[in-house]
């Protein structure tokens, strides 16, 4: 298999993605940085822009920020006593058309920590990838260890951030939520990096729609039906006003005993009250 | 090429540069009860130009798995070349079929690390000793997802509706052939950029069979007629 760096753009160097799996790129063998006043004799492969990418024939020098293809809507996120609960639909959408029903969005790193992603999908997988091998070492290590969720989302932040400078984003909104010594933990982080922890989070839509019934609703020592009923009522109206959205679903919960992913599910949706039936039965001349 | 003429349904699928050659396409793969049927129609689009009528779509990776093949043809063209050539190298360490799923990834890798430069819509679908038949869809970005049956190309927005009516789990080869020749017939009714002749690869753990309807043999539907049995011969 060709060695290639973890980046989407050539001209901007390796992509970020810690010590461990940083790779040598072809293009910081094939030219490699010679001493001048301008490039440093160390650390340049990951900051030099390649000028001979950049002027190659055909290629626009300032296209590296991508467009969306296959996007996830919302994410939602909240505490509960004994720790925490992520939901969303598992829709990848195509644009408007409602593609793939069966994705899912959030997933498992480790035995506390699970990731829920909304964005571009494919660079969700690649973040998975990278979360992936992280835990792989942690088992490999064979000593109790275990990234903690402040551990996971602090790394997705920097992971982020720096794509961002290099204007060549993973163009996702993700929420890191899990357990650590016994309290939970729910983090965000966007495509820019902005970043921040809370009691409650939702991604795209459902920072309209989700987190004003959660802002009413919440409380830090809720139970974990009410916490299910909440997520519930915001998952349907998620449903109701997102239109790249489906009734099928996922809730993810984690506590102490460990992280468990339901099956997808459908929430009950009313439509059958007396004035949608008939709208302008009460206001003559309404549409 | 005029690059004004742009087809408005083509946009998601392409953003072709001058004179770029695209596979304006209805392409599509189910699975069934031991394997898989992949489908195609033939027409490659130059702007409006029809550059081949009679265009195979559907390229082999390895001696159990084929891929459909949408968006701009060089990128795929070259993309299939890559993938053939590794699983080649792969398939000879290996004592027994590749499975779709390495070579689905390996499309995958390709096509998300390339992503800026790269109008590849592939759908890899085959058979192998694991998981039987298995279509995975990777779409334009790099996403890779697994699926009982996939649609991709311009046409295939025309025939959502019908193959999510008409596809069932456990058909028969048979059954799933020709659920996969009518819905390319259905696409290449209504897609400019989809038409000429409908081919379909069956492969099960048996081999892989190929079929071929000549564009005068293709399903007629709405609005359309048959044209003549053989062209009028010239009186000397």
């Amino acid at each position: 298999m060709l060695a290639r760096p973890p980046s989407h753009s050539p001209a901007l160097g390796p992509g970020c993605a810690g010590p461990p799996l940083a790779e040598a790129s072809s293009v910081s063998i094939q030219y490699p940085a010679q001493p001048t006043a301008q490039v440093p004799t160390c650390g340049a492969a990951s900051f030099l822009v390649d000028h001979n990418a950049v002027n190659a024939p055909g290629r626009d020098p300032s296209q590296h920020t991508q467009m969306p293809y296959v996007t996830g809507s919302s994410v939602l996120a909240l505490t509960f006593k004994d720790g925490v609960m992520l939901a969303s639909d598992t829709l990848g959408s195509y644009g408007s058309t409602k593609r793939y029903k069966s994705f899912e969005r959030i997933r498992k790193v480790n035995d506390r920590t699970v990731l829920g992603a909304s964005g571009e999908l494919s660079d969700f997988q690649y973040i998975m990838n990278l979360l992936d091998e992280l835990t792989t070492d942690d088992f490999c290590e064979d000593d109790g260890g275990m990234l903690s969720p402040r551990e996971i989302w602090s790394y997705l932040c920097r992971v982020l951030y720096n794509r961002r400078n290099k204007q060549d984003p993973l163009w996702n909104s993700l929420v890191i939520g899990g357990i650590e010594h016994g309290k939970p933990f729910l983090g965000t982080v966007g495509m820019i990096g902005t970043h921040y922890t809370d009691d409650h989070i939702a991604t795209g839509f459902g920072n309209m729609l989700a987190r004003p019934l959660f802002r009413e609703k919440h409380s830090p020592d809720m139970s974990e039906a009410d916490a299910e009923a909440l997520i519930h009522e915001a998952l349907k109206v998620c449903y109701y006003r997102d239109k790249q959205s489906i009734n099928k679903f996922q809730l993810a919960k984690i506590t102490e005993a460990g992280v468990s992913v339901s099956e997808p599910f459908a929430l009950p949706t009313r439509w059958d009250y007396k004035h949608f039936e008939n709208p302008s039965a009460n206001a003559v001349g309404t549409w | 090429m005029n690059g004004e003429m742009r087809h408005h349904a083509e946009a998601l699928e392409q953003e072709l540069k001058q004179g770029e050659i695209s596979l304006g396409t209805t392409i599509i793969a189910a699975s069934f009860e031991g394997g898989v049927v992949l489908g195609a129609d033939s027409r490659t689009s130059n702007g409006n130009y029809v550059a081949n009528r009679v265009t195979d779509k559907l390229t082999q990776l390895t001696d159990r798995v084929f891929v459909c093949r949408s968006g701009s043809a060089a990128d795929t063209q070259n993309l299939s070349m890559y993938v053939q050539h590794f699983l080649h190298q792969h398939s000879m360490e290996l004592d027994t079929f590749v499975s779709v799923k390495t070579a689905a990834r390996l499309a995958t890798q390709l096509t998300y690390q390339n992503k800026n430069m790269l109008q590849a819509g592939l759908i890899v679908a085959g058979w192998d000793q694991e998981e039987g038949g298995s279509v995975y869809a990777v779409p334009l970005g790099g996403t890779l997802v697994k699926v009982p049956f996939s649609l991709g190309g311009s046409g295939s927005a025309y025939i959502y509706g019908w193959c999510d009516k008409n596809w069932r789990p456990s058909m028969t080869a048979d059954d799933c052939r020709r659920f996969v020749h009518t819905a390319v017939s259905h696409a290449m009714a209504r897609d400019g950029s989809s038409g000429g002749c409908i081919r379909t690869v069956t492969i099960t753990k048996d081999g892989c069979k190929r079929t071929f309807t000549p564009g005068s043999e293709v399903p007629l539907h709405h609005g359309e007629l048959q044209g003549a049995a053989r062209t009028m011969q010239v009186s000397a």
